[in-house]
């Protein structure tokens, strides 16, 4: 039994499939939805944890989604923020849903809890910065 | 009792002056009462930290040999205004570069700032006392003549906040906005803020001297959309956007720590601006608008997803609601996040006191007020010179 997270990016198109249900159903995977951001006309990304499944079956599900023309990456990307250039204005934590990215509610200072992000990316346009990036 | 300009220069002088901070003063109020903070308390430093689109800077580069009059310029491939004499030029912090949308005036600006050299290129037709046509070379803050921050809207006085109905997210310059009103983002200081704290202009006025960038400047103007006629609370707290500040300074004497260029995702370059102001406590009813708090202030949520001039209003929140990490809007919770710098506007706060307190920031009084009622307007889109 193996518990991961992945990294799902769907090209413009494929967000009509139900994969998901698919992983369920077909494969018989455990899975809890940690971020999804799926629009039809744009790219798609979905961020899974996939728990109490054998590699095995963990592998079959994963191919089944690369042959559906999505990428699948382990979540080994982080975010990294510099600290030292930030002047703490929040604009990250508006689109921050885990709120690993917050603001102190006393000093209003920007705090990073690495544990808590789920590396969606959305805090690294929505930086006016450019101070919080992906790192491989 | 009410105290004059001089009698405060003079406490100053003394060293004997109170010089609070806007968030110490509010701490006096609740102590003292505001009557008796009014008499104890000489200065109030209030400070914003904000996206502010409307700065940029003038420039003069001085003469070549043989001389040129410029008549387009670039600073780092990014576009400067060359329509004046023959080498000035005004430099925009929202112009992007020619080769690179994510880099502009504000990043000139803040390299400039930070003592690096930038490239300048510069073209002109060729006159007979001007007679060369190009020129590239590189330039600093200390080699130029001048280099004058001029702001032509700075500190606008509350601003409304924004969240977004439609499906899907969108990117504007008050921050990425997700869909399905997922976040309302806003952009001020609230009760730190210095046109809130003087709702009337009774002390900022043209020739304020004030804090801009990390240098003492000064009120130019009214600044651009100055637009004081609006609604306002009994306390005299408009409820939207209102008045706004013309500023000008020595960017020479500027620091990085506090002007800093910044890239709003899909919308395009912008520079944050540290802005502070002492304000005298001249009587009691300065001292009742001093002690406005986040709770009393007062803005309307609009929805950005609506492509039009006159967004609808959803809901009016105080600060004290957005401050707190979210606002109810159409019967659900949703998450708030600010967009300027509270932490840094604090800062600034704290730094203007320490210089009133020791005699190096001198207050005067206004040279000429702003203007009480300005007229607004819209830009009509007209098909004949005549038509109405």
């Amino acid at each position: 039994m193996i518990k991961k997270r992945i990294v799902i990016t769907f090209p413009p198109g494929l967000a009509e499939k139900p994969l998901t249900y698919h992983l369920v159903k077909d494969f018989d995977l455990v899975i809890n939805i940690l971020f999804a951001r799926i629009s039809p006309e744009e790219e798609g990304k979905l961020v899974l944890e996939i728990g109490n499944s054998s590699e095995e079956q963990v592998e079959r599900g994963l191919a089944f989604l690369r042959e559906n023309g999505a990428q699948v990456e382990p979540l080994s990307r982080e975010i990294t923020w510099n600290e030292a250039e930030c002047i703490h204005c929040g604009a990250c934590t508006a689109v921050c849903r885990p709120q690993a990215l917050a603001l102190n509610p006393e000093s209003w200072e920007l705090s990073f809890d690495q544990d808590r992000c789920i590396v969606c990316e959305q805090c690294v346009t929505a930086c006016p910065l450019g101070i919080l990036r992906v790192s491989f | 009792m009410a105290k004059s300009y001089e009698e405060i220069a003079h406490r100053i002088r003394q060293g004997k002056a109170v010089v609070l901070t806007k968030e110490e003063f509010l701490k006096a109020v609740d102590e003292q009462g505001v009557d008796r903070a009014a008499e104890t308390v000489d200065v109030v430093t209030t400070a914003t930290f904000g996206a502010m689109c409307s700065s940029g800077a003038f420039l003069n580069f001085g003469h070549a040999d043989p001389p040129i009059k410029m008549s387009r310029v670039w600073l780092n491939g990014v576009p400067a205004y060359g329509g004046l004499a023959a080498v000035d030029a005004y430099l925009g912090a929202t112009e992007q570069s020619e080769l690179d949308p994510t880099y502009g005036g504000a990043h000139v600006i803040e390299e400039l700032v930070a003592g690096k050299r930038v490239r300048l290129r510069a073209v002109s037709q060729g006159t007979d006392c001007y007679p060369r046509r190009e020129v590239e070379t590189w330039v600093s803050l200390r080699e130029v003549n001048q280099a004058y921050l001029f702001n032509p809207r700075n500190a606008y006085q509350n601003y409304a906040a924004a969240t977004n109905g439609s499906d899907r997210t969108i990117y504007t310059y008050m921050g990425t906005l997700l869909p399905r009103y997922g976040n309302v983002t806003y952009s001020t200081a609230g009760q730190l803020s210095p046109l809130l704290n003087d709702p009337y202009y009774r002390t900022i006025g043209v020739g304020t001297r004030v804090f801009l960038g990390g240098a003492q400047g000064y009120v130019a103007w009214e600044g651009t959309q100055h637009n004081p006629a609006v609604k306002r609370t009994d306390q005299g707290v408009p409820l939207g956007g209102a008045g706004t500040l013309a500023l000008i300074g020595n960017l020479k004497e500027m620091s990085r720590e506090y002007l800093r260029a910044a890239v709003f995702h899909r919308y395009g370059v912008t520079l944050y601006v540290g802005v502070g102001v002492p304000i005298p406590v001249l009587d009691q009813d300065l001292a009742a608008q001093l002690a406005i708090r986040d709770k009393d202030i007062l803005t309307s949520v609009y929805d950005y997803g609506v492509p039009v001039r006159s967004r609808p209003a959803l809901a009016q929140v105080s600060y004290a609601e957005l401050r707190s990490g979210a606002v109810t809007l159409q019967g659900r919770r949703v998450p708030t996040a600010p967009l300027s710098s509270l932490a840094k506007a604090r800062r600034i706060a704290a730094l203007l006191r320490e210089e009133v307190r020791a005699g190096r920031f001198a207050l005067n009084p206004p040279v000429q007020p702003l203007p009480a009622t300005t007229p607004f307007r819209p830009l009509t889109i007209r098909q004949a010179e005549g038509e109405e």
